[in-house]
């Protein structure tokens, strides 16, 4: 017998069933996919709007930092070059900064750590959910744009790293308006220490108003360029264009 | 003339504005909720303070050992097998993820589709509030049927209500026409303090919008903290949804859809004294 609890409650089941199997196939099309892209569009133009381009991330005391940092992502570069690089404490690790720029670079690793350093304690927001404090030493940024000349055609710089990811290997990208930020630094020491291979030994991006993806490690070059279509898939780091994450990682 | 009354008549209740944000929401909460469990399931932990990952101690936290899923909060360890941490799929595979597949969107795991779902419908939800907001001040509708009157908020009174709901006695005839104690709070609670609290909570989850309002921060403690707090509040909501949905079916689900459809619904006849 059909009692009238059975019937609501079958009723709930199939609507839920067919929401969840709607959902998925939802989102399994590509218009409702584009669709759901303006969301991107409309949160980093709001972000960029409403929100002061030069504001900074926060920095914290010493004693706020995680007892533990933690790594995710590539813990060790595979390959032998990376490995000789590790064997020899990254002493012959070269970044190079080219593209749109007036005078292409290639920085020594001697030289990195003897320019201006920024100490920065900040937060770092995994896009899984969980976050990390600790400090980081390195070069800012725009001191190694400044140093090659950014060309005026330029709006992204694209980090190239030496993690290799099977069908490429791990790339990222940011605008000229994160890139010249204060804080956004090659960073090459973690809590004082060289920076740890899990974390991206010797040189990675910090672009700290910005989810953990972003921050590329093992970085070898820079690049400057005015579209990010001829990279990868085109949509401007590994993780867009393998799985779909937004480009605009301020959220 | 002189017609009589008839003993039922059909009223108009609610406003064309209210229903059109209540059938946007029942689409867009479900959304979020489900998409945010999508989304705590890339992490399934919860902390307190600015910082947290997986060595820093968790309040709250989802697993699974070998044969058992398992809840913990605080020191306590519910065991949730097929429910939480380890369930069965459609496919009847064995799962080790938070929350079953029936109750995320996308319901196989993916956390990039998850947050496309979640970021984009958050602005669906955050408009349509602040719209609804502002036009429920403007028609009056917080002020006359929301805003508690002095005597309704004398604790008689709120245990009296409370009484009627429990033996299930709603109210009749023209008492049905205006939101109760209970209903009141309840709405206001929603529409005052948890979507804001959401909104603001979720906000504060952005490192971009940490740097440039920076009070967020400071108002919830640290991020992880918000997180906590988010996910607090979802609950709650969910809550309110369940709650809802259960006053619906009790007070007679016709005429509740159709007023909330049409706008008209049927007066309850007034009980005899």
């Amino acid at each position: 017998m059909i009692t009238r609890r059975k019937l609501v409650g079958g009723l709930g089941a199939t609507a839920g069933g067919l929401l969840v199997t709607g959902c998925d196939k939802l989102n399994e099309t590509p218009d409702f996919r584009e669709t759901l892209r303006l969301g991107e569009a409309l949160t980093y133009r709001a972000q960029r709007l409403i929100t002061d381009r030069g504001a900074l991330a926060r920095e914290f005391r010493p004693d706020q930092r995680s007892p533990v940092f933690r790594a995710n992502g590539t813990r060790m570069p595979i390959g032998d070059a990376y490995a000789a690089h590790a064997a020899a404490n990254f002493a012959d690790w070269r970044l190079q900064v080219d593209g749109l720029v007036a005078r292409p670079r290639a920085f020594s690793m001697a030289q990195l750590h003897s320019m201006p350093r920024r100490h920065q304690i900040t937060r770092h927001d995994c896009v899984e959910g969980w976050s990390a404090i600790g400090k980081w030493t390195g070069v800012p940024l725009k001191l190694l744009l400044d140093l090659a000349g950014v060309r005026q055609s330029a709006r992204y710089a694209v980090f190239h790293c030496a993690d290799d990811y099977g069908p490429m290997n791990y790339y990222e990208s940011i605008d000229l308006i994160d890139a010249l930020h204060p804080q956004t630094i090659l960073a090459w020491a973690l809590n004082d220490r060289p920076l740890p291979i899990p974390n991206g030994a010797p040189l990675r991006l910090r672009v700290e108003r910005m989810l953990g993806y972003k921050h590329a490690k093992y970085v070898e070059r820079i690049e400057l360029v005015d579209s990010l279509a001829r990279f990868g898939k085109g949509k401007g780091g590994y993780w867009e264009d393998s799985n779909d994450y937004e480009w605009y990682a301020g959220i | 003339m002189d017609q009589p009354v008839p003993e039922r008549p059909l009223v108009y209740r609610h406003r064309l504005i209210t229903r059109i944000w209540h059938w946007i929401n029942a689409v867009t909460v479900f959304v979020m909720l489900m998409s945010g469990l999508m989304i705590f399931n890339a992490h399934p932990r919860l902390y307190w303070g600015h910082y947290g990952a997986n060595l820093d101690r968790a309040w709250l936290s989802i697993g699974a050992t070998p044969d058992q899923g398992i809840l913990s909060i605080g020191d306590l360890d519910i065991p949730t097998t097929g429910l939480l941490g380890r369930w069965t799929d459609s496919n009847g595979t064995i799962q080790t993820r938070a929350f079953p597949g029936w109750a995320t969107i996308p319901s196989y795991y993916s956390l990039s589709a998850g947050r496309r779902w979640h970021l984009s419908f958050a602005w669906v939800l955050v408009i349509g509030g602040l719209f609804y907001w502002l036009a429920s001040f403007l028609n009056r509708h917080v002020q006359k049927d929301l805003l508690p009157k002095r005597a309704e908020l004398s604790p008689r009174h709120i245990w009296h209500d409370i009484k009627d709901h429990a033996r299930l006695r709603f109210p009749t005839g023209e008492a049905a026409l205006r939101y109760n104690i209970l209903q009141k709070l309840a709405y206001l609670g929603v529409l005052f303090v948890l979507l804001p609290l959401i909104v603001l909570t979720g906000l504060t989850m952005s490192p971009a919008m940490d740097a440039a309002w920076p009070w967020l921060v400071d108002l919830f403690g640290g991020r992880q903290s918000a997180r906590s707090i988010h996910f607090i509040a979802a609950m709650l909501i969910a809550l309110f949804i369940v709650v809802h949905l259960l006053m619906v079916m009790l007070a007679g689900p016709f005429n509740e859809v159709r007023s909330m459809i049409t706008g008209r619904y049927r007066l309850p006849k007034a009980r005899r004294p």
